[in-house]
């Protein structure tokens, strides 16, 4: 067969990775969804899963073995995670980690922190909490004000200040974050990218309760906190080239796999067939909501297919956030629609435990974190299409 | 798994766009509307040279033997270039139903065919510039005669009821079938190729008006709306490259009608887009803008409307047996 056609065969190992995904996955995905990782009962089930899914080997299937994975393809990961959504399995604790710090560590990390950080990220040992928000640098993240002061005696940084809206940094282990390093330099220059203990000395936890009441983010406060040289990501000064790396990540393929929007499709397509006579109308949008998840779904595959052969997906990651955000709020609102009196419930008597409403609210967050979608707009309209920036040149992108 | 055009396919378009451009571009739709039909003439002989009428039709037959994949790449550069005539009829609907003398004329050129499908395509396209018009059923073909002429509000449209001449041949259901979904996911391909067109003309046009001492493009409001129509079409094309791979299988109907539904929604959102941007200039017959606004609408309700293909998508997905098969 000619290799260069358009085709979307998988081959027979490809299949038969799927289908041991599958299998390990059937025996072993909790049968009652685990409590909400938003509280103190249901994180520490999420840990307990993470560690099971580590015993399995399918906790990192595409990082090499030596730390844990299965050294397999961008094609098997995408397998995998269709197979893990479809299965109902838990919500990944060790998202932020795997999908947006150790890619950076991959890449920018020393081997003594590859050594420390990697494998503790694979089995819910390690949880990490992204700090980057803070209550006056929200979409200008270049703007941030905590601060890092050098000490050399102790061969380390001293930091201060505040972050905020930190997700799961309630039950985490560690942060990472940017600190201005450099009082003197402006805006992208002078930061340094940092991972500390979210126990350490002079830090405070304020949690947060979302708009569904569980408390899914907190204020990190760092009153002169000590950290070492050695838990400096990047060069000191260098933390926004170092930072932007992780960007592209969490909005391109890693942060939200196809297999989420297409089980959720398929639950949304059982919940039509047993609630259709509350809302006739809701039929045109239950199949928009396949369409656009198979659109996803297909789109997803032509990226692996230019990421394999070399290419980059840049600012197409943003074309990609905009379009899963606002896919999920129609898929899910819909559900709601259907619902009708029932949707607002929560809880035994509610259809599927209040699932529907509970993602739905999940959902409302998706065009405000990684990067909002007014800023993924910018971005595609400045990069993409290759408009001017606004009218006094700065950069909103 | 590959799910990216050839170097090859890229050529292809390439290729066409230089042929297109070299008869004049948008030059030979606005003859066309003005009853000029000889560039339009030229470039579908220039095209059948290339191959283009055959793409579809065995290498056996005397075609080019492509895949659907080729089809849908050729069908975007004529949508982008607003090329009028009935191209979907000859080169994707009716290769496969016509007897082999017709088909040997479709492929060289000389025969230029429409159609009308009752209840998904109700008028023929330019039969008064073709040399033979059919009635296509689900499971027949037949000559036909064309009507009295009816305009579109896309001037290089002439439309017509269609009545049939000869008592009708049967054909193979299935076989059918498949070319009306060929012709119908060339059909999305053209509105792809038109949305691409209407937003490359709208950014480029914001880039070099100038209002209140700024480029509009460098307004937040317009950047918006033109990165909503960037996501639209970026993913209308994987539905329609899906359902060009789709073709032909039990998954076809449901991908082709899936992939109309996403590139009609997304040629739409770019045609009423770009027409914002332009301001009044863009609402003017002169601006070549309004080729594309034109053949977009007119699109829309031929080969099946956006309720046809949404009832077609449900009758899979709804029934009681079918889920969310992966092609996997
Ligand atoms: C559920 C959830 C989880 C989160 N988790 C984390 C986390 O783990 N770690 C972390 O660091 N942060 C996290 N965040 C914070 C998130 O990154 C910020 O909310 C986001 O960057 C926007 O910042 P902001 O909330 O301060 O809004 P602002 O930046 O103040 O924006 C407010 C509004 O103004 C618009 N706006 C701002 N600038 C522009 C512009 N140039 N052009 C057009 N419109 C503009 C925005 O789009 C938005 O609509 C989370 C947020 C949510 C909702």
């Amino acid at each position: 067969m000619n290799t260069d056609t358009m085709n979307l065969d998988l081959s027979e190992e490809q299949l038969a990775f799927a289908a041991e995904a599958r299998a390990w996955l059937a025996e072993h995905v909790p049968a009652t969804p685990l409590p909400s990782m938003d509280t103190a009962e249901g994180f520490a089930a999420h840990r307990a899963w993470e560690a099971e899914l580590a015993r399995g080997g399918w906790s990192v299937v595409s990082w090499p073995e030596e730390f844990g994975g299965r050294g397999a393809g961008l094609i098997e990961w995408v397998l995998f995670e269709e197979e893990y959504y479809r299965a109902g399995a838990p919500t990944r604790a060790a998202q932020n980690g795997i999908s947006l710090l150790a890619p950076i560590l991959f890449g920018h990390g020393t081997d003594a922190q590859r050594e420390r950080f990697l494998r503790p990220m694979t089995d819910g040992s390690l949880i990490w909490a992204q700090a980057w928000s803070e209550p006056e640098s929200g979409s200008d993240l270049a703007s941030i004000r905590s601060t890092a002061r050098r000490d050399e005696e102790r061969g380390g940084w001293i930091l201060n200040g505040q972050k905020t809206w930190s997700s799961r940094a309630p039950w985490a282990d560690r942060g990472f974050g940017l600190f201005r390093s450099d009082p003197a330099a402006q805006r992208h220059r002078g930061l340094t990218y940092f991972l500390f203990p979210l126990d350490a000395e002079g830090i405070t936890i304020r949690p947060i309760a979302q708009l569904d009441g569980t408390t899914g983010f907190a204020e990190i406060f760092l009153d002169d906190v000590f950290v070492a040289d050695e838990d400096v990501l990047g060069e000191p000064g260098d933390g926004w080239r170092v930072a932007m790396s992780t960007a592209g990540n969490e909005r391109g393929l890693s942060l939200r796999s196809p297999g989420r929007f297409c089980a959720a499709t398929d639950r949304l397509i059982d919940l039509w067939h047993t609630h259709q006579e509350q809302e006739p109308l809701a039929q045109d949008a239950v199949v928009d909501a396949w369409i656009k998840s198979e659109a996803y779904r297909l789109y997803t595959w032509g990226t692996v297919s230019t990421l394999q052969d070399g290419g980059d997906v840049g600012a197409e990651g943003s074309v990609n956030k905009v379009f899963w955000s606002e896919l999920d709020i129609a898929l899910h609102g819909t559900a709601l629609a259907l619902l009708g009196p029932e949707a607002e419930l929560r809880g035994p008597s509610a259809v599927s435990n209040g699932r529907w409403i509970e993602d739905y609210v999940f959902s409302l967050g998706g065009p405000i974190y990684a990067g909002t979608n007014e800023i993924q707009r910018n971005i595609i309209a400045e990069r993409l299409l290759g408009l001017p920036r606004g009218g006094d040149g700065r950069k909103t992108s | 798994m590959k799910f990216v055009i050839s170097d090859e396919q890229r050529a292809l378009a390439e290729a066409l766009e230089q042929i297109i451009e070299g008869a004049g571009g948008t030059g030979v739709a606005r003859a066309w509307a003005a009853g000029d039909r000889a560039p339009g003439q030229e470039l579908w002989a220039h095209l059948a040279e290339l191959g283009m009428l055959g793409l579809c039709i065995d290498e056996a037959d005397g075609g080019m033997g492509g895949t659907p994949v080729d089809l849908v790449v050729a069908f975007e550069q004529l949508g982008y270039h607003a090329v009028p005539g009935p191209y979907l009829e000859s080169a994707a609907l009716l290769p496969d139903l016509v007897n082999p003398a017709i088909r040997e004329g479709l492929i060289d050129g000389s025969v230029i065919a429409t159609a009308a499908i009752p209840g998904l395509l109700t008028y023929a396209l330019d039969s008064a510039s073709s040399t033979h018009s059919f009635i296509v059923n689900p499971d027949s073909i037949s000559l036909a005669k064309a009507g009295e002429p009816i305009g579109s509000i896309d001037e290089t449209r002439t439309l017509s009821e269609l009545q049939a001449t000869e008592s009708a041949t049967t054909l193979d259901e299935q076989l059918v079938a498949t070319a009306i979904d060929r012709a119908t996911l060339g059909c999305a391909a053209v509105l792809l190729g038109a949305g691409e067109r209407l937003l490359h003309e709208a950014v480029e046009y914001a880039k070099i008006r100038r209002q209140f001492g700024r480029a509009i493009g460098e307004y937040q409001a317009l950047k918006h709306q033109l990165a909503d129509v960037r996501v639209a079409l970026t993913f209308a094309r994987p539905l329609i490259n899906g359902a060009a791979l789709d073709l032909g299988s039990p998954a076809g109907p449901r991908s082709v009608s899936a992939a109309k539904v996403a590139a009609g929604d997304a040629a739409l959102l770019a045609a009423r887009v770009a027409l914002q941007v332009h301001g009044a200039i863009g609402y003017t017959q002169e601006h070549d803008l309004s080729l594309w606004i034109t053949r977009v609408h007119a699109l829309l309700g031929a080969w099946g409307t956006a309720r046809y293909h949404r009832n077609r998508v449900a009758s899979f997905i709804l029934s009681p047996v079918s889920q969310l098969a992966p092609v996997a």
